[in-house]
């Protein structure tokens, strides 16, 4: 069933869109992720102009994270206090990343600077996962090793302590409003939500236990998308509602199927997936920064 | 060639940007387009000769279109455009080479850039780029024989009826040596999404006086007034257009979100916010029901 994008201008198939919507959706809920980082370039493949596709992605986001969220809060494993800091970080954050973003554009090398923090982002990340997580899940094999209640490092002597009960955690606000910063200022550049980047975060940085990580960054990313959402509705008018609905609708249930799954699968069988996903993705993009590209040429219009 | 057509080009090269500007007697008046684009399409083709036009034409179009206007719906998925007509003759069909026939859709321009990807420290970024001051949105060209047998280049520049002379003009500084390759690419990648396209042989005419010619519209269309033109041409020269508009516009459900977006772009935020929020809540409610039951 073909359907017109009022905003957008172009027709794309129901289903497809349906579809997508359902598989970011199930990412979602699973890993905590918002699925920006992978709804953007799908939208982009489907021939969705990219200043509407970074704008739309950003409301879907917000669906699948409410869904995702509410799921949470029953099984009470979001830390709002946590998420609170996180938040005030993100949005600071995400207003200089917009600053850094009008530079860049002046510059002309938006896309090599967004697809290049792809490219490294993801690639330590995935990486640094995948090593831990696989470490990880030999320890729990042969249970020689007595494992620490916590580790203290550097995040543990710094001023201001604050309690996080939810988390267990009694450490100083700053680490995790500097967290807060940097995913808000990256979110606004990659143009995602930045949960692939604050989950870990969370877990390796502030020590976070896994189980309350992923509904802590769902809280953070539902704000935080909504924030840009009506940036880019008020300033560019990008947002295609019509698309928006179709992908929602796909992604709430995908989200849903998603926790649910999450809920049954062991916490380091669940990393090793993100971690895989992570690098396939940042594999994808290196390869289009370093292969010879078929189609040397690109078209982008000018302002509308 | 002969020795005169050289030197003529050489005149027409010398005088520059002012060749596409029309003078003496006229049967078709300019198009605004081409008055507030007067430099000759791409500066890396070579010029050719404006010709004039001839005196009242002996033959006309008469024609029509299947609907004059496109409205884009929800479930908008391109449309058909029929378009017909005949010719018009006081005297006999004259003798010699046969009645020629080329239509043309043309949509609202936008200005564009197109980039060319180079390897600079073993990765690939866009570097050198050409800005294009106006070209149309879709383009189609549809014809009773091939293209540059039909039509001599003069009369094709003359009109801006072939596919690269429908880029209206280059604007800014042009930072590349040839510009050539860079409307070439915009060409292929638009024929490649079926907005630029050309039909060699699609239009039928019978005995040189009735034809009929069946465009699609794609479904990727942007809303704004559509330009047809007929022409007729006798040994590639154009002797007769004749100019009639298709309106595309959204309508119903599509418009109303389209100007809630561009009017009220602060409540149709809220509004796509809400949407989302109300998505997620009625989910998460939804399944919470389903498992406890």
């Amino acid at each position: 069933m073909q359907i017109f994008l009022p905003i957008a201008e172009v027709s794309v198939n129901a289903f497809t869109l349906i579809g997508l919507g359902g598989i970011v959706g199930l990412m979602s809920g699973l890993f905590g992720v918002g699925g920006g980082f992978l709804i953007t370039p799908l939208l982009f493949f489907i021939g969705i102009p990219p200043p509407i596709a970074v704008a739309t992605g950003a409301n879907q986001v917000v669906a699948s994270s409410v869904s995702g969220v509410l799921a949470h809060v029953k099984r009470k494993t979001v830390d709002f206090r946590m998420g609170g800091v996180l938040l005030a970080g993100g949005l600071v954050g995400s207003w200089l990343g917009v600053f850094v973003f009008t530079i860049l554009q002046s510059l002309g090398q938006v896309d090599l600077v967004v697809q290049l923090c792809y490219v490294v982002f993801l690639g330590l990340i995935g990486g640094m996962m995948l090593q831990e997580s696989i470490r990880a899940l030999r320890r729990s094999r042969n249970p020689v090793h007595r494992k620490r209640l916590h580790q203290h490092n550097w995040v543990h002597r710094w001023p201001l302590k604050m309690k996080f009960r939810a988390s267990g955690l009694y450490i100083s606000a700053i680490p995790v409003l500097l967290v807060g910063v940097a995913v808000g200022i990256l979110a606004a550049i990659m143009g995602v939500g930045g949960g692939f980047i604050m989950v870990p975060a969370m877990i390796y940085l502030l020590g976070m236990p896994t189980k309350v990580v992923v509904g802590t960054s769902l809280f953070q990313i539902t704000f935080v998308t909504a924030f840009t959402t009506l940036m880019h509705a008020v300033s560019y008018n990008t947002v295609d509602i019509m698309l928006a609905v179709l992908l929602i609708v796909g992604g709430v249930v995908g989200a849903q199927i998603g926790t649910t799954l999450g809920a049954r699968l062991r916490a380091e069988q669940l990393r090793i997936l993100l971690a895989l996903l992570v690098l396939l993705v940042c594999g994808k993009l290196a390869l289009d920064l370093f292969l010879r590209p078929d189609e040397l040429f690109s078209i982008t219009t000018g302002v509308r | 060639m002969g020795l005169r057509h050289a030197a003529a080009a050489l005149l027409f090269c010398l005088c520059g940007p002012v060749v596409a500007q029309q003078t003496g007697p006229s049967t078709v008046p300019v198009e605004d387009a081409d008055a507030q684009f007067p430099i000759y399409s791409d500066p890396g083709r070579p010029r050719v000769v404006v010709p004039e036009n001839a005196d009242a034409p002996a033959e006309q179009v008469v024609a029509g279109l299947s609907n004059d206007s496109v409205a884009i719906t929800a479930s908008f998925d391109g449309s058909e455009i029929l378009i017909y007509g005949a010719i018009k003759r006081e005297t006999p069909i004259p003798d010699g080479p046969p009645l020629q026939i080329i239509v043309t859709i043309e949509g609202p321009s936008q200005a564009l850039t197109v980039w060319k990807k180079e390897r600079k420290a073993a990765i690939w970024i866009n570097s050198e780029h050409v800005e294009i001051g106006a070209a149309p949105g879709f383009y189609a060209v549809a014809t009773t024989g091939p293209l540059d047998q039909i039509l001599r280049p003069g009369w094709d520049s003359r009109y801006r009826i072939s596919l690269p002379l429908a880029l209206r003009a280059f604007a800014g500084r042009i930072s590349v040596g040839d510009t050539v390759p860079f409307t070439e690419a915009l060409i292929r990648l638009r024929e490649e999404n079926g907005l630029y396209r050309l039909e060699e042989g699609s239009v039928k005419l019978v005995d040189q006086t009735l034809f009929r010619a069946d465009i699609s519209l794609p479904a990727n269309l942007i809303e704004g007034e559509y330009k047809t033109r007929i022409f007729l041409l006798r040994e590639g020269r154009v002797i007769d257009v004749y100019r009639a508009p298709i309106e595309v516009m959204k309508v119903g459900l599509e418009r109303w979100l389209y100007r809630l977006a561009f009017d009220k772009p602060l409540i149709y935020g809220l509004m796509s916010l809400a949407v989302a929020v109300a998505a997620g809540w009625g989910a998460s409610a939804a399944f919470r029901r389903l498992r406890r039951a």
